[in-house]
């Protein structure tokens, strides 16, 4: 039931008209724990870049520190493993001077919200162009099992015995605080759903960020079953498409904007249609700041499903555009450099 | 320029002269100090400056606080230093005249604006009871000279429509005028500054002009100066100068640099005193395929200096003392990815904070030493506003060609003091090659070898293999890598043979350095002065000194911290003692004591300002009665 369809253009057309298949994976053995939520993403990243027709040598990984961070690691591009939260400056330096590259940033919760938490905002807000993948699996993995920043409060960790007291990030409130111009989430156990998400997140010029739940088998395991399981899903999920009506539960419910305030309204009964429902406009700013806020803990009595797909799109120039500009600019009226020139300043004088 | 009816006055000639200007911050006395150097080395003389600023941009008008100093030594001998005391003094109000009194020589001549020696003035600048100086008899000892400056100007400019606080503003142009006329130098680059700064606003522009006539005829035509000075020009070795601060020496030389290497320059940096000025100067050469980053902070803008340079450009970061120690888990991050950087150091006084406005060498040890794990980095220093730009570009050299990151130590000092610049000519300046490697093409021979990106050569240093050259992709990170392949390994073994082989790389780069060179003084002797940085021209002027007065005194200056000049050893037990000027307690001597096991003495001072050369040599005799 999870398509995503958009209103810019879809991925691999502007690079090659008939892209050979190309393996992206790398020699490198994959060390991530078995069963665990990267893999998947991996995967599909992998059949993403092999479907898109991108040469390997143009793609580029950046990432920091944790699991997901090993990432750049599995593929057969040019990768840099970087040091904890700092992809993001790594990113925007490397974008600067290289707007020809197809760059892609991994993260995870701990890095990205908390060490990076600085660099993140203002990689949003300059509108670097990359893709950036956030694994959220609530939990520091790599460090062993403590809360991260996307914790749910209360969360008994090995560093919160007795709960976390930390109020946690929504990551894509945050995005879209920063003026974020692409805004999306997905899920590990929905491999089509992501595939396609990554797709228009490709596709996008500007900081694409993607959230994706991400199961840690071994230190939070579960933390997302409510949206991925069978059984619950259709009553917490809420797939988000450009032009559809807000439905979920199969059908028979479906929210609907009263003033500012969603509300959800049973359709079942018949006194509502789908008609009546909040039709998602992925490029209206407002209403997307409203959607990136129906986060309530699915645990809660009436909680809002919460919403997957690709929330928000806004076309900005992006911040290494502007810089090379800014070069061709001062090239056109000042010239090439002379250095000569240069050296010598503007005041000068002679002697003897 | 002048009509005058009256007998010119007399001239005295001097070689060199010590002058500085000081008022309250906001009084524009930078400007007036600038102009006047721009003056004099046009005319030929050699100069030397030192701006001394507060770290408030606007502290409390007439407090101690807010007092801000321009000092130039001018001449017709060669300077080497901006002065240890001062033959003239010019002060805007009382505070100016309290904080810098003591830099006075005896029987010096002061310049007083009268009207900054109110009650008010005069009880925030500490005089008990508000007793004025300038007329209490206290001053016997100097030629003191009260000026009611803000008077004169308002009269001078009596028919401006401007209002009374830009008038006020003009006051520093009637100094300059009379300062221009007390030593015998024209108006003209002062007027054309003028000229260029207010030509789109006539008002102003008329008005600073007529202050700066004013100052000028006042000297002439008033009755309390009776005496002009004269320095002629020095003896420079014939060429075309400019006047160049070391700051911009770093910019230019970092500019220089990448266009010798055919790269793109990206300069991430945080604005921070005393560095921001690179900044400013990098960002005004876009043309040159210069792309500057005003990151969010110093570790964002090191990370992006990286990105930069592992996207084929030449990434380079600045900051001082606080914004280092910031950067430096980055720093760590490009020694072991083996990517060209450069990292300015502009020093200032530490630790935490410091002394933002104030100079020290305290850095030398967190350059060389400051980082996890084993993490050799080359650490150059300059030592002279000029030599900022030599180092400058040596550093980005290094970093190019021996694919690593490099730290460039200046300080304040340097980095806003100014000297004349016989600058080079582009084409004298070597090319600079950094080890490139070409791509390997699907379908030919080179595609099916396997690409090794730590594969070293002969010096120890791997290839630079750039994103978008086919069959050359490869992962680098942080994490210690395999021998060869840079993949992870965490085999016992092969960490060791990194760490070696990290520290090998690093130590071959002294055989690129030109043999060890006395600045002054005998090959073998009494004392070697061991210096490094900004004490040059200090202890040059010291060392010559005493070899004049017969002292077997060598004088050595350090531009390579690390790794130190093959020569430096053999060159050390030449001398029967070692001394060691610094401007912090020790750090230099320590190294050298560590290296070298020699009996290093330091000579060291750690109040935020630089030596006097008096200090160097009355350290130096010290040493040699001990």
């Amino acid at each position: 039931m999870s398509t995503v369809n958009g209103t810019s253009e879809m991925p691999g057309q502007a690079r090659s008209d008939k892209p050979e298949k190309v393996d992206f994976s790398s020699d490198q053995e994959i060390r991530w724990c078995p069963g665990c939520g990267d893999y998947s993403i991996l995967k599909q990243v992998e059949t993403l870049l092999a479907q898109s027709g991108k040469k390997k040598e143009d793609v580029v990984f950046i990432s920091g520190i944790g699991c997901s961070s090993r990432f750049p690691y599995y593929l057969d591009t040019y990768g840099m493993h970087s040091i904890h939260g700092r992809a993001p400056t790594i990113v925007s330096g490397l974008r600067s001077v290289r707007p020809d590259l197809s760059v892609w940033m991994v993260t995870g919760d701990g890095d990205a919200m908390s060490i990076g938490g600085n660099h993140i905002i203002h990689l949003l807000r300059r509108n670097v162009d990359v893709n950036v993948l956030l694994f959220n699996n609530q939990i520091y993995g790599l460090t062993k099992g403590q809360y991260s920043p996307t914790s749910p409060e209360g969360a008994v960790t090995r560093s919160t015995p007795m709960g976390s007291t930390d109020h946690p990030f929504n990551p894509l409130a945050l995005v879209k605080g920063a003026d974020g111009t692409f805004i999306a989430r997905s899920m590990d156990r929905d491999p089509k759903h992501m595939r396609e998400v990554l797709a228009r997140a490709d596709a996008h010029r500007g900081t694409s960020f993607v959230e994706v739940y991400q199961n840690c088998n071994v230190f939070n395991d579960g933390a997302f079953e409510v949206f991925t399981e069978k059984a619950s899903k259709p009553d917490h999920v809420l797939f988000i498409e450009h032009g559809k009506p807000l439905l979920f539960a199969n059908g028979t419910k479906g929210i609907k904007l009263d003033g500012m305030t969603p509300l959800i309204l049973d359709l079942s009964t018949g006194a509502h249609s789908a008609d009546d429902c909040w039709v998602h406009n992925e490029r209206d700013g407002f209403k997307a700041s409203i959607l990136v806020r129906l986060f309530d803990d699915p645990r809660l009595q009436g909680a809002m499903p919460r919403p997957f797909g690709v929330f928000y799109v806004a076309d900005r120039p992006t911040h290494e555009e502007k810089l090379q500009a800014q070069v061709k600019r001062a090239k056109e009226v000042k010239g090439p450099g002379d250095l000569d020139k240069l050296l010598q300043g503007e005041h000068t004088w002679t002697i003897g | 320029m002048s009509i005058n009816t009256k007998p010119p006055k007399p001239v005295e000639e001097r070689s060199n002269v010590v002058i500085l200007f000081a008022g309250d911050s906001g009084d524009g006395i930078q400007l007036t100090g600038t102009q006047f150097t721009g003056t004099n080395a046009l005319f030929g003389n050699d100069v030397s400056t030192f701006p001394n600023y507060p770290a408030e941009i606007r502290a409390p008008i007439g407090t101690l606080a807010g007092v801000s100093g321009f000092q130039l030594h001018f001449g017709s001998v060669e300077i080497f230093t901006p002065g240890d005391q001062c033959d003239v003094l010019v002060v805007m109000n009382a505070a100016a005249l309290s904080a810098n009194l003591d830099k006075l020589k005896p029987g010096g001549i002061i310049i007083a604006n009268s009207d900054g020696f109110d009650k008010k003035n005069l009880r925030l600048a500490g005089f008990i009871d508000a007793a004025d100086p300038l007329t209490d008899g206290s001053l016997v000892n100097f030629q003191v000279h009260a000026v009611d400056v803000t008077k004169l100007t308002r009269t001078a400019l009596e028919d401006s429509t401007l209002g009374m606080k830009e008038k006020d503003r003009c006051k520093n142009m009637f100094v300059l005028g009379f300062i221009n006329w007390m030593f015998s130098r024209e108006n003209t680059l002062a007027e054309g500054f003028l000229e260029k700064k207010f030509g789109k606003k006539p008002d102003l522009l008329e008005a600073n002009r007529k202050a700066l006539i004013a100052g000028y005829f006042y000297g002439e035509t008033s009755e309390t100066f009776t005496t002009r000075f004269e320095v002629k020009a020095a003896p420079l070795p014939k060429g075309t100068y400019r006047a160049i601060t070391g700051n911009q020496g770093t910019a230019l030389g970092l500019i220089a640099g990448a266009r010798k290497a055919k790269l793109d320059l990206f300069y991430g940096s945080y604005p921070i005193t005393p560095a921001s000025e690179i900044l400013h100067e990098l960002s005004r050469h876009k043309n040159f395929g210069v792309i500057t980053f005003q990151a969010e902070d110093e570790i964002a803008a090191i990370g992006s200096a990286i990105g930069a340079s592992y996207g084929g450009a030449l990434g380079i970061t600045a900051s001082s003392g606080p914004g280092i120690a910031l950067k430096t888990e980055a720093m760590g991050l490009a020694l072991m990815l083996e990517i060209p950087l450069v990292i300015v150091n502009v020093q200032r006084g530490g630790p935490s904070t410091g002394l933002p406005t104030k100079t020290e060498q305290a850095d030398l040890w967190q350059a060389v030493l400051g980082r996890n794990g084993e993490a050799p980095i080359p650490v150059l220093a300059a030592s002279t506003p000029i030599d900022c730009f030599d180092m400058a570009f040596e550093a980005v050299q290094i970093a190019l060609e021996h694919m690593t990151p490099v730290i460039l130590l200046t300080d304040g000092y340097i980095a806003n003091g100014s000297e004349p610049w016989r600058f080079p000519a582009a084409d004298s300046l070597p090319e600079i090659k950094p080890p490139f490697i070409a791509a390997r093409e699907a379908g030919t021979p080179s595609a099916a070898e396997p690409f090794l990106p730590y594969a070293r050569d002969e010096r120890g240093v791997r290839p630079w293999a750039i994103p978008g050259q086919a069959g050359l992709q490869h992962r680098i990170g942080g994490i210690e890598k395999q021998d060869l392949t840079g993949n992870i390994s965490y085999d016992p073994r092969n960490h060791e043979k990194m760490v070696r082989l990290r520290a090998e790389k690093v130590a071959r780069i002294a055989d690129r350095y030109k043999p060890i060179r006395l600045d002054s003084g005998p090959a073998e002797g009494e004392l070697l002065v061991v210096g490094w940085g900004s004490t040059y021209g200090a202890i040059r002027t010291a060392a010559l000194q005493l070899q004049k007065e017969g002292h077997a005194v060598a004088h050595v200056h350090l531009r390579h911290m690390f790794p130190f000049n093959k020569g430096l050893g053999p060159l050390l037990k030449q001398y029967k003692k070692v001394l060691v000027p610094e401007m912090n307690s020790g750090q230099l001597r320590q190294l050298l004591r560590a290296e070298f096991l020699v009996d290093a003495q330091g000579l060291n001072k750690i109040q935020g300002m630089p030596f006097t050369s008096e200090e160097i040599r009355v350290g130096i005799l010290n040493t040699l009665k001990s």
